[in-house]
Protein backbone atom coordinates (compact mmCIF):
# COMPACT_ATOMS: atom_id res chain seq x y z
CA UNK A 1 0.00 0.00 0.00
CA UNK A 2 2.87 2.60 0.77
CA UNK A 3 4.54 1.83 -2.62
CA UNK A 4 1.32 2.29 -4.49
CA UNK A 5 0.52 5.64 -1.98
CA UNK A 6 4.53 7.16 -3.32
CA UNK A 7 3.83 6.49 -6.70
CA UNK A 8 0.82 7.96 -6.69
CA UNK A 9 1.99 11.09 -5.13
CA UNK A 10 5.12 11.68 -6.89
CA UNK A 11 3.28 13.04 -9.71
CA UNK A 12 1.75 15.93 -7.83
CA UNK A 13 4.54 18.39 -7.47
CA UNK A 14 3.07 19.53 -4.10
CA UNK A 15 5.75 18.46 -1.32
CA UNK A 16 5.71 17.26 2.01
CA UNK A 17 3.85 13.32 1.05
CA UNK A 18 6.07 11.51 3.03
CA UNK A 19 6.52 13.64 5.99
CA UNK A 20 2.77 14.60 6.09
CA UNK A 21 2.17 10.98 5.61
CA UNK A 22 4.36 9.69 8.30
CA UNK A 23 3.48 11.94 10.45
CA UNK A 24 -0.26 10.69 10.23
CA UNK A 25 0.57 7.41 10.00
CA UNK A 26 2.67 7.11 12.71
CA UNK A 27 0.41 9.03 14.98
CA UNK A 28 -2.42 6.78 13.72
CA UNK A 29 -1.11 3.33 14.43
CA UNK A 30 0.67 4.85 18.05
CA UNK A 31 -2.41 6.61 19.78
CA UNK A 32 -5.30 4.35 18.09
CA UNK A 33 -4.99 1.40 15.58
CA UNK A 34 -2.65 -0.30 18.21
CA UNK A 35 -4.76 -0.37 21.03
CA UNK A 36 -7.57 -0.82 19.91
CA UNK A 37 -5.75 -3.78 18.14
CA UNK A 38 -4.80 -4.60 21.44
CA UNK A 39 -8.53 -4.59 23.00
CA UNK A 40 -9.60 -7.03 19.86
CA UNK A 41 -6.34 -9.31 20.47
CA UNK A 42 -6.98 -9.67 24.04
CA UNK A 43 -10.58 -11.12 22.79
CA UNK A 44 -9.36 -13.26 20.27
CA UNK A 45 -6.43 -14.92 23.00
CA UNK A 46 -9.93 -15.18 25.55
CA UNK A 47 -11.75 -16.65 22.62
CA UNK A 48 -15.04 -16.28 20.83
CA UNK A 49 -16.59 -18.17 23.54
CA UNK A 50 -14.79 -16.84 26.30
CA UNK A 51 -16.18 -13.68 25.43
CA UNK A 52 -19.62 -14.87 24.34
CA UNK A 53 -19.87 -16.37 27.62
CA UNK A 54 -18.92 -12.58 29.87
CA UNK A 55 -21.24 -11.35 27.49
CA UNK A 56 -23.69 -13.79 28.08
CA UNK A 57 -24.71 -13.17 31.68
CA UNK A 58 -27.85 -11.07 32.76
CA UNK A 59 -25.83 -8.56 34.37
CA UNK A 60 -24.00 -7.74 31.49
CA UNK A 61 -27.34 -7.73 29.35
CA UNK A 62 -28.86 -5.60 31.39
CA UNK A 63 -26.06 -2.92 31.09
CA UNK A 64 -25.71 -3.09 27.27
CA UNK A 65 -29.55 -2.98 26.91
CA UNK A 66 -29.60 -0.06 29.32
CA UNK A 67 -26.80 2.20 27.65
CA UNK A 68 -27.86 1.32 24.21
CA UNK A 69 -31.87 1.95 24.85
CA UNK A 70 -31.02 5.53 26.70
CA UNK A 71 -28.68 6.24 24.01
CA UNK A 72 -31.38 5.69 21.62
CA UNK A 73 -34.27 8.12 23.34
CA UNK A 74 -31.81 10.88 24.12
CA UNK A 75 -30.70 10.89 20.44
CA UNK A 76 -33.94 10.91 19.24
CA UNK A 77 -35.10 13.55 21.75
CA UNK A 78 -31.98 15.62 20.44
CA UNK A 79 -33.11 14.83 16.50
CA UNK A 80 -36.00 16.32 17.61
CA UNK A 81 -35.27 19.38 19.62
CA UNK A 82 -31.81 20.09 17.71
CA UNK A 83 -33.66 20.50 14.83
CA UNK A 84 -36.13 22.63 16.08
CA UNK A 85 -33.63 24.82 17.64
CA UNK A 86 -31.84 24.96 14.44
CA UNK A 87 -34.76 25.93 12.73
CA UNK A 88 -35.38 29.08 15.36
CA UNK A 89 -31.44 30.15 15.02
CA UNK A 90 -31.16 30.11 11.39
CA UNK A 91 -34.97 31.37 10.40
CA UNK A 92 -36.27 33.91 13.47
CA UNK A 93 -34.52 37.05 14.58
CA UNK A 94 -35.32 37.69 18.03
CA UNK A 95 -32.89 39.61 20.80
CA UNK A 96 -29.86 37.81 22.00
CA UNK A 97 -30.03 35.31 18.98
CA UNK A 98 -26.67 34.68 18.71
CA UNK A 99 -25.68 34.41 22.21
CA UNK A 100 -28.02 31.57 22.42
CA UNK A 101 -26.61 30.38 19.16
CA UNK A 102 -23.18 30.40 21.31
CA UNK A 103 -24.80 28.61 24.47
CA UNK A 104 -25.79 25.71 22.55
CA UNK A 105 -22.29 24.46 22.25
CA UNK A 106 -21.55 24.57 25.86
CA UNK A 107 -22.41 21.06 26.56
CA UNK A 108 -19.66 20.30 24.10
CA UNK A 109 -17.12 22.91 25.91
CA UNK A 110 -18.13 21.66 29.77
CA UNK A 111 -16.51 18.81 30.76
CA UNK A 112 -18.37 15.79 31.48
CA UNK A 113 -17.35 15.60 34.89
CA UNK A 114 -18.73 19.13 35.77
CA UNK A 115 -21.80 18.40 33.77
CA UNK A 116 -22.76 15.07 35.99
CA UNK A 117 -22.09 16.36 39.04
CA UNK A 118 -24.26 19.87 38.34
CA UNK A 119 -27.26 17.56 36.78
CA UNK A 120 -27.43 15.41 39.66
CA UNK A 121 -27.19 18.21 42.36
CA UNK A 122 -30.26 20.16 40.57
CA UNK A 123 -32.43 16.27 39.76
CA UNK A 124 -31.22 14.89 43.60
CA UNK A 125 -34.74 14.45 45.66
CA UNK A 126 -32.66 17.73 47.53
CA UNK A 127 -32.17 19.75 44.26
CA UNK A 128 -34.32 22.26 42.52
CA UNK A 129 -35.68 19.86 39.89
CA UNK A 130 -35.56 16.77 42.03
CA UNK A 131 -37.28 18.43 45.20
CA UNK A 132 -39.91 19.47 42.37
CA UNK A 133 -40.38 15.63 41.05
CA UNK A 134 -40.23 14.58 44.77
CA UNK A 135 -43.54 16.87 45.75
CA UNK A 136 -44.95 15.04 42.35
CA UNK A 137 -44.32 11.84 43.84
CA UNK A 138 -41.85 10.86 41.27
CA UNK A 139 -37.79 10.55 41.23
CA UNK A 140 -35.52 11.71 38.47
CA UNK A 141 -31.41 11.22 40.20
CA UNK A 142 -30.86 7.29 40.38
CA UNK A 143 -33.27 6.34 37.72
CA UNK A 144 -33.10 5.85 34.26
CA UNK A 145 -34.66 9.10 33.90
CA UNK A 146 -31.65 10.81 35.55
CA UNK A 147 -29.31 9.10 32.88
CA UNK A 148 -32.11 9.94 29.86
CA UNK A 149 -31.62 13.45 30.72
CA UNK A 150 -27.47 13.23 31.11
CA UNK A 151 -27.34 11.09 27.71
CA UNK A 152 -29.68 14.60 26.41
CA UNK A 153 -27.23 17.33 28.01
CA UNK A 154 -24.03 15.22 26.02
CA UNK A 155 -25.57 14.85 23.11
CA UNK A 156 -27.61 18.24 22.49
CA UNK A 157 -25.19 20.58 19.85
CA UNK A 158 -24.88 17.48 17.40
CA UNK A 159 -28.14 17.77 15.37
CA UNK A 160 -28.43 21.47 15.75
CA UNK A 161 -24.51 21.91 14.49
CA UNK A 162 -24.90 19.55 11.57
CA UNK A 163 -28.32 21.21 10.04
CA UNK A 164 -28.49 24.81 11.18
CA UNK A 165 -26.21 24.79 8.27
CA UNK A 166 -28.34 23.49 5.73
CA UNK A 167 -30.90 25.43 6.66
CA UNK A 168 -29.03 28.67 6.13
CA UNK A 169 -28.35 27.63 2.43
CA UNK A 170 -31.90 26.67 1.90
CA UNK A 171 -33.46 29.04 -1.01
CA UNK A 172 -36.48 30.35 -0.35
CA UNK A 173 -37.95 30.66 -3.58
CA UNK A 174 -38.45 26.26 -3.59
CA UNK A 175 -41.05 27.42 0.03
CA UNK A 176 -42.80 30.13 -2.39
CA UNK A 177 -42.78 27.62 -5.59
CA UNK A 178 -44.69 24.97 -3.07
CA UNK A 179 -46.94 27.82 -1.88
CA UNK A 180 -47.80 29.01 -4.60
CA UNK A 181 -48.95 26.12 -5.76
CA UNK A 182 -51.46 25.96 -3.10
CA UNK A 183 -49.28 23.91 -0.02
CA UNK A 184 -50.16 24.80 2.92
CA UNK A 185 -47.14 25.76 5.52
CA UNK A 186 -47.01 23.29 7.18
CA UNK A 187 -47.45 20.94 4.08
CA UNK A 188 -44.10 22.60 2.92
CA UNK A 189 -42.47 22.17 5.80
CA UNK A 190 -43.03 18.50 5.88
CA UNK A 191 -43.03 17.31 2.20
CA UNK A 192 -40.15 20.16 0.85
CA UNK A 193 -37.99 21.32 3.59
CA UNK A 194 -37.86 18.02 5.93
CA UNK A 195 -36.94 15.59 3.49
CA UNK A 196 -33.54 18.44 2.96
CA UNK A 197 -32.50 18.72 6.47
CA UNK A 198 -33.03 14.87 6.76
CA UNK A 199 -29.12 13.31 5.63
CA UNK A 200 -27.75 16.50 8.16
CA UNK A 201 -30.29 15.37 10.76
CA UNK A 202 -29.17 11.88 10.46
CA UNK A 203 -25.41 12.78 10.59
CA UNK A 204 -26.49 14.77 13.88
CA UNK A 205 -28.57 11.97 15.05
CA UNK A 206 -25.65 9.00 15.22
CA UNK A 207 -23.23 11.37 16.25
CA UNK A 208 -25.46 11.76 18.90
CA UNK A 209 -25.72 8.44 19.74
CA UNK A 210 -22.25 7.41 19.43
CA UNK A 211 -21.60 9.68 22.00
CA UNK A 212 -24.39 8.88 24.78
CA UNK A 213 -23.79 5.07 23.77
CA UNK A 214 -19.94 5.64 25.47
CA UNK A 215 -20.66 8.51 27.66
CA UNK A 216 -19.18 7.83 31.52
CA UNK A 217 -18.79 10.81 33.09
CA UNK A 218 -22.13 12.92 33.17
CA UNK A 219 -23.76 9.42 33.81
CA UNK A 220 -22.32 7.69 36.78
CA UNK A 221 -23.24 10.47 39.38
CA UNK A 222 -26.43 10.77 38.06
CA UNK A 223 -27.16 7.31 37.55
CA UNK A 224 -27.09 5.70 40.98
CA UNK A 225 -25.34 2.18 39.71
CA UNK A 226 -27.32 0.10 41.10
CA UNK A 227 -26.61 -3.15 39.47
CA UNK A 228 -29.28 -5.15 36.59
CA UNK A 229 -31.32 -1.82 37.09
CA UNK A 230 -29.08 1.82 36.58
CA UNK A 231 -25.62 0.42 35.46
CA UNK A 232 -24.60 1.14 32.64
CA UNK A 233 -22.23 -0.72 29.99
CA UNK A 234 -19.05 1.35 30.42
CA UNK A 235 -19.19 1.37 34.06
CA UNK A 236 -19.10 -2.44 34.07
CA UNK A 237 -16.02 -2.29 32.14
CA UNK A 238 -14.24 0.05 34.74
CA UNK A 239 -15.71 -2.52 37.24
CA UNK A 240 -13.97 -5.58 35.35
CA UNK A 241 -10.80 -3.38 35.12
CA UNK A 242 -10.91 -2.79 39.09
CA UNK A 243 -11.32 -6.42 39.77
CA UNK A 244 -8.16 -7.03 36.91
CA UNK A 245 -10.78 -8.73 35.12
CA UNK A 246 -8.86 -7.86 31.56
CA UNK A 247 -10.41 -10.60 29.64
CA UNK A 248 -14.03 -9.36 30.89
CA UNK A 249 -13.55 -5.78 30.45
CA UNK A 250 -12.41 -6.44 26.69
CA UNK A 251 -14.79 -9.03 26.31
CA UNK A 252 -17.70 -6.21 27.10
CA UNK A 253 -15.66 -3.43 25.27
CA UNK A 254 -15.48 -5.36 22.12
CA UNK A 255 -19.53 -5.95 22.45
CA UNK A 256 -20.00 -2.22 22.61
CA UNK A 257 -17.80 -1.80 19.91
CA UNK A 258 -19.49 -4.48 17.50
CA UNK A 259 -22.86 -2.87 18.98
CA UNK A 260 -22.16 0.54 18.48
CA UNK A 261 -20.49 -0.11 14.49
CA UNK A 262 -23.63 -1.97 13.56
CA UNK A 263 -25.85 0.93 14.23
CA UNK A 264 -23.55 3.60 12.84
CA UNK A 265 -23.85 1.29 9.45
CA UNK A 266 -27.22 1.05 9.45
CA UNK A 267 -27.61 4.95 9.98
CA UNK A 268 -25.08 5.43 6.94
CA UNK A 269 -27.31 2.98 4.52
CA UNK A 270 -30.09 5.38 5.65
CA UNK A 271 -28.35 8.17 4.67
CA UNK A 272 -27.10 6.86 1.41
CA UNK A 273 -30.78 5.87 0.85
CA UNK A 274 -32.45 8.91 1.58
CA UNK A 275 -29.28 11.40 -0.57
CA UNK A 276 -30.32 9.50 -3.17
CA UNK A 277 -34.41 9.79 -2.97
CA UNK A 278 -33.98 13.53 -2.90
CA UNK A 279 -31.13 13.57 -5.34
CA UNK A 280 -28.59 16.02 -4.35
CA UNK A 281 -27.86 17.99 -0.79
CA UNK B 1 -47.61 24.33 14.75
CA UNK B 2 -50.78 25.53 12.52
CA UNK B 3 -51.53 25.19 9.66
CA UNK B 4 -50.40 27.91 7.93
CA UNK B 5 -52.76 28.17 5.00
CA UNK B 6 -55.71 28.56 7.29
CA UNK B 7 -54.36 30.54 9.81
CA UNK B 8 -54.74 34.36 9.60
CA UNK B 9 -55.38 35.53 12.88
CA UNK B 10 -52.28 37.50 13.03
CA UNK B 11 -52.55 38.94 9.03
CA UNK B 12 -53.46 43.00 9.84
CA UNK B 13 -55.20 44.01 7.23
CA UNK B 14 -53.64 46.06 4.80
CA UNK B 15 -50.30 44.03 5.43
CA UNK B 16 -49.59 40.70 3.49
CA UNK B 17 -47.69 38.26 5.11
CA UNK B 18 -44.57 36.09 3.12
CA UNK B 19 -45.75 32.91 1.82
CA UNK B 20 -42.54 30.90 2.87
CA UNK B 21 -42.47 32.12 6.86
CA UNK B 22 -44.55 30.52 9.72
CA UNK B 23 -47.29 32.31 11.44
CA UNK B 24 -46.58 35.14 14.32
CA UNK B 25 -47.78 32.95 16.50
CA UNK B 26 -45.93 29.56 15.82
CA UNK B 27 -42.90 31.73 15.57
CA UNK B 28 -43.04 33.07 19.20
CA UNK B 29 -44.33 29.36 20.50
CA UNK B 30 -40.99 27.81 18.73
CA UNK B 31 -39.20 30.59 19.56
CA UNK B 32 -40.41 29.72 23.58
CA UNK B 33 -39.85 26.09 23.36
CA UNK B 34 -36.18 26.51 22.23
CA UNK B 35 -35.31 28.97 24.71
CA UNK B 36 -36.73 27.00 27.58
CA UNK B 37 -35.50 23.86 26.65
CA UNK B 38 -31.43 25.32 26.45
CA UNK B 39 -32.30 27.52 29.73
CA UNK B 40 -33.91 24.08 31.68
CA UNK B 41 -31.29 21.54 29.69
CA UNK B 42 -27.91 23.34 29.68
CA UNK B 43 -27.93 26.66 31.39
CA UNK B 44 -29.56 25.10 34.79
CA UNK B 45 -26.94 22.89 35.32
CA UNK B 46 -24.27 25.82 34.71
CA UNK B 47 -25.83 28.11 37.04
CA UNK B 48 -25.91 25.40 39.60
CA UNK B 49 -22.11 24.67 39.17
CA UNK B 50 -21.66 28.09 40.96
CA UNK B 51 -24.26 28.23 43.10
CA UNK B 52 -22.97 25.02 45.23
CA UNK B 53 -19.08 26.19 44.95
CA UNK B 54 -20.56 29.64 46.46
CA UNK B 55 -22.88 27.81 48.74
CA UNK B 56 -20.44 28.45 51.77
CA UNK B 57 -19.10 31.72 50.59
CA UNK B 58 -15.99 32.59 48.15
CA UNK B 59 -13.47 32.17 50.82
CA UNK B 60 -14.31 28.67 51.40
CA UNK B 61 -14.45 28.29 47.49
CA UNK B 62 -11.41 30.37 47.24
CA UNK B 63 -9.81 28.12 50.21
CA UNK B 64 -10.43 25.01 48.75
CA UNK B 65 -8.73 25.40 45.73
CA UNK B 66 -5.52 26.06 47.61
CA UNK B 67 -5.22 22.97 49.19
CA UNK B 68 -2.26 21.00 47.80
CA UNK B 69 -3.81 18.37 45.89
CA UNK B 70 -6.05 21.10 44.28
CA UNK B 71 -3.01 22.69 43.27
CA UNK B 72 -1.32 19.47 41.89
CA UNK B 73 -4.95 18.60 40.12
CA UNK B 74 -4.66 22.15 38.27
CA UNK B 75 -0.97 21.82 37.66
CA UNK B 76 -1.37 18.30 36.36
CA UNK B 77 -4.07 19.45 33.78
CA UNK B 78 -2.85 21.86 32.35
CA UNK B 79 0.36 20.08 31.82
CA UNK B 80 -1.43 17.28 30.00
CA UNK B 81 -2.91 19.78 27.61
CA UNK B 82 0.12 21.52 27.26
CA UNK B 83 1.33 18.22 25.73
CA UNK B 84 -1.21 17.09 23.84
CA UNK B 85 -2.56 19.68 22.69
CA UNK B 86 0.86 20.84 20.29
CA UNK B 87 0.96 17.22 19.52
CA UNK B 88 -2.83 17.01 18.15
CA UNK B 89 -2.11 20.25 16.28
CA UNK B 90 1.04 18.61 14.19
CA UNK B 91 -1.10 15.76 13.73
CA UNK B 92 -4.02 17.54 12.48
CA UNK B 93 -1.82 19.89 10.03
CA UNK B 94 -0.13 16.82 8.67
CA UNK B 95 -3.16 14.84 8.04
CA UNK B 96 -4.99 17.51 6.07
CA UNK B 97 -2.18 18.44 3.76
CA UNK B 98 -2.06 14.90 2.87
CA UNK B 99 -5.35 14.45 2.63
CA UNK B 100 -6.32 17.58 0.76
CA UNK B 101 -3.16 18.53 -1.27
CA UNK B 102 -2.35 14.74 -2.62
CA UNK B 103 -4.34 12.31 -4.64
CA UNK B 104 -3.89 8.54 -3.50
CA UNK B 105 -6.01 5.36 -2.70
CA UNK B 106 -7.56 4.74 0.00
CA UNK B 107 -7.81 8.48 0.84
CA UNK B 108 -11.69 8.17 2.35
CA UNK B 109 -11.09 4.88 4.39
CA UNK B 110 -8.06 7.06 5.76
CA UNK B 111 -10.53 9.75 6.58
CA UNK B 112 -13.16 6.95 8.30
CA UNK B 113 -9.91 6.36 10.39
CA UNK B 114 -9.24 9.58 12.12
CA UNK B 115 -13.00 9.56 12.58
CA UNK B 116 -12.59 6.36 14.62
CA UNK B 117 -12.19 8.01 17.92
CA UNK B 118 -15.18 9.66 18.01
CA UNK B 119 -17.70 6.49 18.12
CA UNK B 120 -15.31 4.94 20.34
CA UNK B 121 -16.47 4.88 24.22
CA UNK B 122 -13.68 7.11 26.30
CA UNK B 123 -13.80 4.17 28.70
CA UNK B 124 -13.16 1.41 25.89
CA UNK B 125 -10.09 3.97 24.76
CA UNK B 126 -8.80 3.46 27.83
CA UNK B 127 -9.08 -0.25 28.67
CA UNK B 128 -7.54 -0.19 25.00
CA UNK B 129 -4.29 1.30 26.27
CA UNK B 130 -4.25 -0.48 29.59
CA UNK B 131 -4.54 -3.32 27.27
CA UNK B 132 -1.75 -2.22 24.79
CA UNK B 133 0.76 -0.64 27.57
CA UNK B 134 -0.67 -1.67 31.25
CA UNK B 135 2.21 -3.93 33.20
CA UNK B 136 0.92 -7.29 32.04
CA UNK B 137 1.28 -6.69 28.29
CA UNK B 138 4.12 -7.19 26.46
CA UNK B 139 5.62 -3.58 25.80
CA UNK B 140 4.00 -2.46 29.35
CA UNK B 141 5.80 -4.77 31.02
CA UNK B 142 8.99 -3.72 29.35
CA UNK B 143 8.32 -0.07 29.88
CA UNK B 144 7.53 -0.92 33.26
CA UNK B 145 11.05 -2.86 34.02
CA UNK B 146 12.91 -0.07 32.27
CA UNK B 147 11.62 2.67 34.67
CA UNK B 148 9.33 4.18 32.03
CA UNK B 149 5.83 3.09 33.08
CA UNK B 150 3.21 4.16 30.73
CA UNK B 151 -0.31 3.27 32.72
CA UNK B 152 -1.30 4.97 36.13
CA UNK B 153 1.53 7.53 34.66
CA UNK B 154 1.57 11.19 32.84
CA UNK B 155 2.47 9.16 29.57
CA UNK B 156 -0.96 7.56 30.42
CA UNK B 157 -3.14 10.08 30.48
CA UNK B 158 -1.50 12.31 28.02
CA UNK B 159 -2.45 9.22 25.48
CA UNK B 160 -5.52 9.07 26.68
CA UNK B 161 -6.18 12.98 25.65
CA UNK B 162 -4.68 12.69 22.38
CA UNK B 163 -7.12 9.75 21.84
CA UNK B 164 -10.14 10.99 22.67
CA UNK B 165 -9.49 15.03 20.96
CA UNK B 166 -7.33 13.02 18.19
CA UNK B 167 -10.25 14.32 14.98
CA UNK B 168 -10.38 17.69 16.07
CA UNK B 169 -7.61 19.52 14.47
CA UNK B 170 -7.64 17.85 11.56
CA UNK B 171 -11.58 17.65 11.06
CA UNK B 172 -11.99 21.70 11.33
CA UNK B 173 -9.12 21.91 8.74
CA UNK B 174 -9.85 19.50 5.71
CA UNK B 175 -13.38 21.49 4.96
CA UNK B 176 -11.17 24.54 4.59
CA UNK B 177 -8.15 23.33 3.27
CA UNK B 178 -10.22 21.48 0.38
CA UNK B 179 -12.49 24.77 -0.49
CA UNK B 180 -9.19 26.75 -0.48
CA UNK B 181 -7.89 24.19 -3.49
CA UNK B 182 -4.23 24.10 -4.52
CA UNK B 183 -3.39 26.52 -6.68
CA UNK B 184 -1.69 28.93 -4.34
CA UNK B 185 0.53 26.78 -3.14
CA UNK B 186 1.44 25.41 -6.78
CA UNK B 187 1.89 29.54 -7.85
CA UNK B 188 4.67 29.57 -4.98
CA UNK B 189 5.99 26.80 -6.07
CA UNK B 190 6.60 27.48 -9.59
CA UNK B 191 8.38 31.06 -8.72
CA UNK B 192 10.79 28.34 -6.54
CA UNK B 193 9.55 28.71 -3.01
CA UNK B 194 10.82 25.45 -0.89
CA UNK B 195 7.97 23.26 0.76
CA UNK B 196 8.51 24.42 3.81
CA UNK B 197 8.44 27.98 2.91
CA UNK B 198 4.80 27.25 0.88
CA UNK B 199 3.31 26.21 4.04
CA UNK B 200 4.79 28.76 6.26
CA UNK B 201 3.79 31.99 3.86
CA UNK B 202 0.60 30.89 1.83
CA UNK B 203 -0.98 27.64 3.52
CA UNK B 204 -0.67 28.76 7.17
CA UNK B 205 -2.51 32.36 6.77
CA UNK B 206 -5.42 30.84 4.98
CA UNK B 207 -5.62 28.52 7.76
CA UNK B 208 -4.52 29.98 10.78
CA UNK B 209 -8.66 30.70 12.28
CA UNK B 210 -9.75 27.12 11.61
CA UNK B 211 -6.49 25.66 13.45
CA UNK B 212 -7.05 27.97 16.30
CA UNK B 213 -10.60 26.91 16.10
CA UNK B 214 -9.77 22.74 15.99
CA UNK B 215 -6.83 23.78 18.91
CA UNK B 216 -9.67 25.84 21.23
CA UNK B 217 -12.21 22.50 21.14
CA UNK B 218 -9.20 20.08 21.48
CA UNK B 219 -7.86 21.69 24.33
CA UNK B 220 -11.49 21.89 26.24
CA UNK B 221 -11.96 18.62 25.49
CA UNK B 222 -8.29 17.38 26.74
CA UNK B 223 -8.61 19.36 30.15
CA UNK B 224 -11.98 18.01 30.39
CA UNK B 225 -11.43 14.61 29.80
CA UNK B 226 -12.95 12.16 32.13
CA UNK B 227 -13.70 8.33 31.01
CA UNK B 228 -10.59 7.47 28.93
CA UNK B 229 -8.03 9.41 31.83
CA UNK B 230 -9.92 7.55 34.76
CA UNK B 231 -9.41 4.28 33.54
CA UNK B 232 -5.56 5.00 32.84
CA UNK B 233 -5.11 7.37 35.75
CA UNK B 234 -5.14 4.95 39.04
CA UNK B 235 -6.31 7.80 40.49
CA UNK B 236 -3.88 8.59 42.76
CA UNK B 237 -3.95 11.42 44.89
CA UNK B 238 -1.44 14.52 43.91
CA UNK B 239 0.35 12.86 41.70
CA UNK B 240 -2.08 11.31 38.35
CA UNK B 241 -5.17 12.99 39.76
CA UNK B 242 -6.33 15.47 37.00
CA UNK B 243 -8.88 17.96 37.64
CA UNK B 244 -12.13 16.18 36.66
CA UNK B 245 -10.76 13.47 38.49
CA UNK B 246 -10.49 15.45 41.73
CA UNK B 247 -14.28 16.51 41.06
CA UNK B 248 -15.29 13.06 41.75
CA UNK B 249 -13.20 11.59 44.76
CA UNK B 250 -14.15 14.93 46.69
CA UNK B 251 -17.83 14.89 45.64
CA UNK B 252 -17.61 10.59 46.25
CA UNK B 253 -16.01 12.28 49.74
CA UNK B 254 -18.78 14.15 49.91
CA UNK B 255 -16.69 17.40 49.78
CA UNK B 256 -19.10 19.37 48.10
CA UNK B 257 -17.97 22.95 47.98
CA UNK B 258 -14.05 21.95 47.04
CA UNK B 259 -15.75 19.41 44.44
CA UNK B 260 -17.99 22.39 43.03
CA UNK B 261 -15.22 25.02 43.10
CA UNK B 262 -13.16 22.58 41.48
CA UNK B 263 -16.02 22.03 39.00
CA UNK B 264 -16.55 25.91 38.61
CA UNK B 265 -12.78 26.25 37.55
CA UNK B 266 -13.50 23.95 34.48
CA UNK B 267 -16.91 25.70 34.11
CA UNK B 268 -15.18 29.04 33.57
CA UNK B 269 -12.82 27.59 31.25
CA UNK B 270 -15.74 26.37 29.49
CA UNK B 271 -16.87 30.18 29.14
CA UNK B 272 -14.11 31.14 28.30
CA UNK B 273 -13.43 28.68 25.18
CA UNK B 274 -17.00 29.47 24.15
CA UNK B 275 -16.38 33.42 24.15
CA UNK B 276 -13.43 32.40 22.10
CA UNK B 277 -14.80 30.33 19.89
CA UNK B 278 -17.91 32.71 19.36
CA UNK B 279 -15.74 35.68 18.78
CA UNK B 280 -13.92 33.25 16.36
CA UNK B 281 -16.62 32.81 14.28
CA UNK B 282 -18.06 36.45 13.87
CA UNK B 283 -14.75 38.00 13.03
CA UNK B 284 -13.29 34.81 10.54
CA UNK B 285 -17.01 34.20 9.41
CA UNK B 286 -15.46 33.80 5.71
CA UNK B 287 -13.04 30.90 7.07
CA UNK B 288 -15.02 29.41 8.92
CA UNK B 289 -17.78 28.90 7.17
CA UNK B 290 -16.55 25.99 5.15
CA UNK B 291 -15.68 24.37 8.90
CA UNK B 292 -19.00 25.09 9.97
CA UNK B 293 -21.12 23.94 6.13
CA UNK B 294 -19.71 20.22 7.09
Amino acid sequence: MALALRSQAQKSPMPGFRLGMGITLTMLSVIVLLPIGALLAQGISYGPAGVWNTVNTPRVWAALYLSFRLAFFAAVFNLIFGTLLAWVLARYEFPGRRLVDAVVDLPFALPTAVAGIALTALYAPNGVFGSLAKAAGGKIAYTEWGILIALIFVGLPFVTRTVQPVIAEIEREVEEASATLGASRFYTLRRVILPMLLPAALTGFALSLARAVGEYGSVIFIAGNLPMKTEIAPLLIVIKLEEFDYNGAAAIGIAMLLISFSMLLVINLIQIWSRRRIGHV
Amino acid sequence: MSDAAFDHTDVVPGKWRPVAEESRTTRIVLIAIALGGLALLVLAPLAVVFAEALAKGAWAAVKSLGSRDARSAIQLTLLVAAISVPVNAVFGIAAAWVITKFDFKGKAFLITLIDLPFSVSPVVAGLALVLLFGTNSLIGGWLVASGFPIIFALPGIVLASIFVTFPFVARELIPVMIEQGRAEEEAALTLGASGWRVFRTVTLPNIKWALLYGVLLCNARAMGEFGAVAVVSGKIRGQTATMPITIEMLYNEYLSVAAFSMAAVLALLALITLALKTALEWRHADQLAATRRH
